[in-house]
């Protein structure tokens, strides 16, 4: 269990790198933005470097009393995150520019929302996914 | 300037979709699929004498962690209601059958296993109440 204010602060840290990014097509921000998500994704969301700036500067100032959160749900964002993030950084690294804004924009798009809202993007995806699967 | 644009309208599309899904989410709707109906051992056991509450969950879901304990304690208050939590991965037949295509979704059925609302999202407790007075 993880203190479920991380990921929604780490997600609106994604959604301004991500913004910076389409609007500037940096390689450099993109490719952050993939090394976070590949962490979150494969070694775990608290593993990541957003989690350690979280617990570092953040965490210390808020209430000791929070929503804890299984850490499979925000697990399963940043691995979407990460496929985005991987097409964004293929349309950036050859210029193909329509790939990497299409690409990024998703991905901002689920980041807010996470953030903002709570959005919970295993819920609405994960059974979808099998159910296609397996079919 | 262009990816200006595309910024503006990702975030006021993903504002306003998470207003309209944070709407909707939980809403007890009133169902009657005369396909839809669960017989006891589909779901490994009795059904409820006079309801069941039947919630689908799954791992990658932050709010079925809340639905369960929503509907644990209301339903504590009603003997002849039983709440039973089911893993939609591991009962695909069942979540074909029904259309469940996210977690939580919860069915409650009657006493003999028609499903006669329907709840996508984590349910209001007040909102439970009056589905569980209505049957």
């Amino acid at each position: 269990m993880i203190d479920a204010r991380g990921p929604r602060w780490s997600a609106g840290l994604t959604s301004i790198v991500l913004i910076i990014a389409l609007i500037t097509r940096s390689p450099v921000l993109i490719i952050i933005q993939l090394v976070q998500f590949g962490i979150g994704a494969f070694a775990g969301p608290p593993k990541s470097p957003y989690a350690w700036l979280y617990k570092k500067f953040v965490q210390p100032r808020l209430s000791k009393n929070f929503d804890s959160e299984d850490v499979r749900p925000p697990q399963f964002a940043q691995l979407v995150g990460f496929v985005f993030a991987l097409v964004a950084t293929a349309g950036v690294l050859t210029h193909t520019w329509l790939v990497f804004t299409i690409a990024t924009a998703f991905a901002l798009f689920a980041a807010f929302l996470n953030s903002a809202f709570g959005y919970c993007l295993g819920c609405k995806m994960y059974l979808l996914g099998v159910r296609f699967r397996s079919v | 300037m262009n990816s200006a644009i595309i910024v503006v309208a990702v975030l006021i599309i993903a504002t306003g979709y998470g207003i309209f899904d944070r709407k909707r989410t939980g809403k007890i709707k009133p169902k009657v699929d005369s396909r839809h109906q669960i017989l006891a051992d589909e779901i490994g056991g009795e059904l409820g004498e006079a309801a069941t509450v039947l919630q689908f969950s799954s791992a990658f879901c932050t709010p079925c962690r809340t639905t369960r304990s929503t509907l644990a304690s209301v339903i504590s208050h009603y003997p002849k209601i039983k709440h039973v939590e089911v893993d939609a991965e591991s009962n695909l037949q069942l979540v074909r059958r029904l259309d469940i295509r996210q977690t939580p979704t919860t069915l409650f059925l009657n006493s003999v296993g028609k499903e006669i609302a329907r709840a996508v999202g984590a349910p209001k407790r007040d909102q439970v109440i009056t589905a569980l007075e209505r049957i």
